[in-house]
């Protein structure tokens, strides 16, 4: 059985050949409906890994398969979320969302028609991630963790099968986090989607996580892979025990090591 | 409440207390009329000549106006081209910079060479001298789409047509709206150089005429009617702009 996301012997610089490279020899494999996070320190070419799973940038070397096909063109049943939730000042909070149906075929054919039933979709996302209500309120009216969470519904609207997180809860105070990887969770759980999360929060990866992949510094390749066996549906609470801790432990342990 | 009046009342109050200081210091000093007219000098002016005043003033605006709004439109669409691709933007920004430089004045006479004195070159050069303002306006808003949304939508396999539609198009337009403020006033400009230098009409021409009689108050006038056309426009532009891009102006930074 082939994975959902293939990275085969990857190497990708962006300058050309002539720059250093981003990652070098960078295999990694994920599969349907897992959740993946992918740790390192600053600078390893975790972005890189995501530009490259969706299609918008393309390696010199070795192969990127995504849903069995190579990665030729921009994927197209990906949704993105980044640090910054980069939504648009000049649009409502449920018009932002319907920007990527504006976008992806067949939404896009029928954006007049239906209309309607996109709104409502839209005003469903919004109240699974506690929104309810909120969608005629400008972004900027909206305090950073609802941002953020309309950048993830943005991700979501048009059901990709696979949803790629960079470092999106970064910018968010400790509370608001938390808060939202147990809305990250239950949509996971819910929808069974594919996630690739990035991050540097060995907590979040750890809680959040089927599999937690370790990259190395600059060029980035995966260093250890490490399966998380902690029971689902994981409570917050989870995240004190033990267990969890000497994950977290030795996770932390692995990315003193690719630092050096 | 109270400070909101202020606000309001204010451009009147400094405007008057110009004058008043202006009208004073002439008093005062016993500036020579013909030196520096007071300003009652200037009103007086204005009611002996209001018939040509206006008739001039509105030659100015009109050509003014027309060199305007090619420049809008040639701004517009030379600043999205530019915007578009990077390659353009390198090829011609050092061109337009240079053609910038040169000072309209001087463009004039080649103006009057291939069309004649008068309406033509005081709209053509109201256009050249305004539309650069409105390029590098559009082409810098254009320039400065945040990376990771041009990723999201990239991903979703939206051309760059979309992303021009999308998202380049609306964030420029407070950059596009701002500029005309820039633009209008330069574009007075513009038509006034020319009309001083090949016309027989317009506030340029009714100025030199003025002069060319030493009437100081009716120059002082040509220049105060100037004004008053140009803070109107700006005032209209810079409507224009709340109205369009109400979105972008939510700074609280100038409001004390």
């Amino acid at each position: 059985m082939s994975a959902f996301i293939t990275l085969d012997g990857v190497s990708h610089a962006y300058g050309g050949l002539t720059t250093a490279p981003a990652v070098e020899g960078l295999s990694i494999a994920i599969e349907e409906g897992e959740f993946a996070a992918v740790v390192g320190p600053s600078g390893c070419g975790k972005s890189t890994l995501m530009k490259l799973a969706t299609g918008l940038q393309f390696p010199f070397k070795g192969s990127v398969k995504v849903a069995g096909e190579m990665v030729t063109k921009p994927v197209k049943i990906a949704g993105m979320a980044f640090q910054a939730p980069t939504l648009l000042p000049w649009r409502t909070t449920l018009e932002n969302l319907l920007l990527p149906l504006e976008i992806v075929e067949p939404h896009r054919s029928e954006m007049r028609r239906r209309r309607v039933e996109y709104a409502a979709r839209a005003e469903n996302l919004l109240t699974s991630v506690g929104l309810r209500g909120q969608g005629e309120k400008y972004p900027w009216e909206l305090s950073g963790g609802m941002q953020q969470r309309t950048s993830l519904c943005r991700a979501l609207i048009h059901e990709p099968k696979l949803l790629m997180l960079d470092e999106p809860f970064g910018a968010l105070d400790a509370f608001t986090r938390e808060e939202l990887w147990c809305v990250i969770r239950d949509l996971h759980a819910a929808r069974k989607i594919t996630i690739c999360l990035v991050t540097h929060d060995l907590r979040e990866a750890v809680f959040l996580a089927d599999r937690v992949f370790v990259m190395s510094a600059r060029p980035g390749r995966v260093l250890v892979e490490r399966k998380i066996d902690l029971p689902r549906p994981r409570d917050l609470d989870v995240t004190f025990t033990p267990e969890f801790q000497d994950i977290v432990q030795e996770m932390r342990s692995h990315i003193v090591r690719a630092r050096q | 409440m109270s400070s909101n009046l202020a606000v309001r009342l204010a451009p009147w109050l400094y405007t008057a207390t110009l004058f008043i200081v202006w009208e004073a210091a002439c008093r005062l000093f016993k500036i020579p009329t013909f030196f520096l007219p007071p300003p009652t000098a200037i009103a007086n002016a204005f009611v002996e000549y209001w018939t040509p005043i206006y008739r001039h003033s509105l030659y100015t605006l009109s050509t003014t106006l027309i060199g305007f709004g090619m420049a809008v439109g040639f701004g517009l669409l030379l600043g999205l081209v530019v915007g578009w691709s990077r390659s353009i933007y390198a090829g011609l920004y050092p061109l337009m910079i240079g053609f910038n430089a040169i000072p309209k004045v001087a463009v004039v006479p080649i103006l009057v060479l291939w069309f004649g004195i008068g309406f033509v070159p005081a709209v053509l050069t109201a256009f050249l001298i305004s539309f650069f303002p409105i390029v590098v306006n559009v082409a810098t808003g254009l320039a400065t789409i945040e990376p990771e949304l041009e990723d999201v939508l990239k991903a979703l396999g939206a051309s760059k047509l979309d992303i021009m539609r999308k998202v380049g198009i609306p964030r420029t337009l407070p950059y596009f709206f701002g500029s005309l403020k820039v633009a209008i006033t330069l574009a007075f400009v513009g038509s006034v150089i020319s009309e001083s230098i090949a016309s027989n009409y317009g506030i340029g021409n009714l100025m030199l005429q003025a002069q060319a009689q030493f009437q100081v108050p009716l120059i002082f006038a040509g220049l105060v009617a100037l004004a008053v056309e140009g803070i109107v426009m700006y005032w209209l532009m810079a409507i224009l702009e709340a109205r369009m891009t109400g979105w972008a102006q939510r700074s609280g930074f100038a409001q004390a």
